[in-house]
């Protein structure tokens, strides 16, 4: 049903950190790779060798150039679905394919019953549905539903494939339904932030801006040794001599 | 936006149709039309064609349309699902009446008009829901605005009028008011439509792509590097500006292609024989059939939807 939980015992989320991410594109690549074989595979791409390649991806990564001049920074901008509190893209849903679930606030769409009208991907803020034109229906971030409870990977894979691939450890996975758990911690800490809460979608996924900047001057020492000033002695000419002799 | 085709024929054919079924039930309750007589038949077969051919197409804009039924199941949430049951709905007392004017014209004379007055209800709400679907997106500044559902409303009545009228031209029972009143609603259409555009060129613009990725405190954001080399699914749908640039000389070609001339025209034909008449409301009702189609066109290139932020837009 497209009817929302009135509230969910868990909300499983993200918390991508600004500050550390690098823009290495891994997330994006391990989502591709994971999700084209898992819940919501295919990922089907479309003229993929040709002039207009495309296709549907479920995270994606995007470069900013924030602020100016020496103020200036480059910011890099994991974007996914935020697996909202109250998701829009949800009760749109003529079919009761999409839906949130009551049990941890995964969105999900039922690849099944879904219609691919599109729609929901309308109601989105973040654009984080795609959809998949030679499958015929809308594809999205699972939270990598078919890992994190899959008692046949080794415990530490039991999280997104995002999370696992982040080289930066900029992607964190928990419930911030959970005031103690690390990820609400995370968010306390370094100020996270909901994407457009204007819209009041309230987003769970939360992202921690990137640090302050630190622009005083600090004193730096001699780098390396000094070179040696020639001084004409018999032990420079004799290290000279040596020198041409291995050098032809 | 992309203006799918599919939808643009959806809206504008269906609109026109459940407008002509509206006016049927008020010609019917008027007394202006016997409601089993040849052009109520014509008018209610018109009606559903349009109806049933706009309804055929917007499946085609389907990823899945083999599954079009399920869409019928989450009224309680979704307008595109009200949509659905109401146009289903629809289909029950005009049907009905179809058979009643096929089949047994003879009955009684509330039978049938109490079934025009349903279907003419059920397609007014049809057409409420369909622009409902838009105007609760909030994602969308242009289609938030709340004169959308009504400017779909009047633009169904005002196209369904022209069409009655057409019905009656070519049965040769004119009917004069309807050509003045069906004239009067084509210009109050064009001053609703003017009105809401007027009202999306002077909405301020309050998300900024500063706002939409949290970095505005550090500064002025703009993209550096895109995530992907091509368009992807949410650029070519959602970030689409084809003819925007053209949306002020598209403005005044709907409205005076659309409403002033074909409003011009009926009330001409007010005044003239019935053959000149007729080819007076035929003209018309292709300007509206025009007009309408190059006003959804604009509605969904002139539409400006937030995720465009994150891919460069500076605001929406």
């Amino acid at each position: 049903m497209t009817a929302l939980p009135a509230t969910t015992r868990k909300k499983l989320g993200l918390v991508i950190d600004l500050d550390t991410c690098v823009g290495c594109h891994a997330c994006a690549t391990s989502c591709k790779e994971w999700n084209a074989g898992g819940y919501s595979g295919p990922l089907t791409d479309e003229d993929a060798y040709g002039a207009d390649p495309h296709g549907a991806w479920l995270n994606r990564v995007h470069s900013y150039e924030v602020g100016e001049g020496a103020e200036s920074r480059t910011v890099n901008f994991p974007r996914s679905c935020l697996h909202c509190e109250t998701p829009a893209c949800v009760t749109v849903c003529p079919t009761g394919a999409s839906y949130k679930r009551a049990e941890d606030g995964i969105v999900l769409v039922n690849p099944d019953t879904c219609i691919g009208c599109k729609l929901c991907s309308w109601a989105c803020p973040y654009g984080a549905r795609e959809y998949d034109y030679t499958h015929g229906v809308m594809k999205k971030c699972t939270l990598c539903v078919d890992r994190i409870y899959n008692e046949t990977l080794a415990p530490e894979d039991r999280q997104p494939a995002c999370v696992r691939a982040c080289p930066t450890g900029a992607r964190h996975f928990g419930d911030l339904a959970d005031a103690e758990s690390a990820v609400s911690k995370l968010v306390a800490d370094r100020g996270g932030f909901d994407l457009l809460p204007e819209m009041d979608y309230k987003p769970t996924n939360k992202y921690l801006p990137p640090r302050p900047r630190t622009f005083e001057a600090k004193a730096v020492g001699p780098v390396a040794e000094s070179v040696p000033r020639p001084d004409g002695s018999a032990a420079e000419r004799l290290f000279a001599w040596v020198d041409r002799v291995l050098s032809t | 936006m992309h203006p799918a085709y599919s939808v643009i024929l959806f809206t504008t054919a269906s609109g026109a149709g459940y407008g002509l079924l509206a006016w049927l039930a008020v010609a019917i309750w008027l007394g202006a039309l016997a409601p089993t007589g040849a052009p109520a038949i014509v008018a209610l077969v018109l009606a559903l064609g349009l109806v049933t051919v706009g309804l055929l197409s917007s499946t085609l804009h389907l990823g899945r349309p083999e599954r079009a039924w399920r869409a019928l199941s989450q009224w309680e949430t979704s307008w595109l699902s009200r949509e659905g049951v109401l146009a289903v709905a629809t289909y029950v007392p005009s049907g009905l009446l179809l058979l009643v004017q096929v089949l047994a014209s003879g009955v009684w004379w509330i039978v049938p008009a109490v079934l025009a007055l349903l279907a003419g209800v059920g397609a007014m709400a049809t057409v409420w829901t369909t622009g409902m679907i838009y105007q609760s997106l909030p994602t969308i500044r242009t289609w938030s605005e709340p004169l959308v559902a009504p400017v779909y409303v009047v633009l169904s009545i005002a196209s369904g009028g022209v069409l009655l009228a057409l019905v009656m031209a070519l049965s040769s029972a004119p009917w004069r008011p309807l050509l003045l009143v069906a004239g009067a609603l084509l210009l109050a259409a064009a001053a609703v439509k003017w009105l809401y555009w007027s009202r999306i060129d002077g909405a301020p613009r309050t998300w900024t792509a500063g706002g939409a990725t949290g970095l505005g405190r550090f500064g002025r954001v703009r993209p550096l590097d895109g995530p992907h080399t091509q368009a992807n699914f949410v650029m070519r749908e959602m970030g689409y500006v084809v003819a925007r640039k053209h949306a002020h000389s598209l403005r005044l070609l709907a409205t005076g292609v659309g409403f002033l001339a074909p409003a011009a025209l009926l009330l001409l034909a007010s005044q003239l024989p019935s053959g000149a008449g007729l080819f007076a409301v035929a003209i018309a009702t292709l300007g509206v059939g025009l007009g309408v189609i190059v006003e959804r066109w604009l509605f969904f290139a002139e539409a400006q939807h937030v995720v465009t932020l994150f891919y460069g837009a500076e605001n929406a």
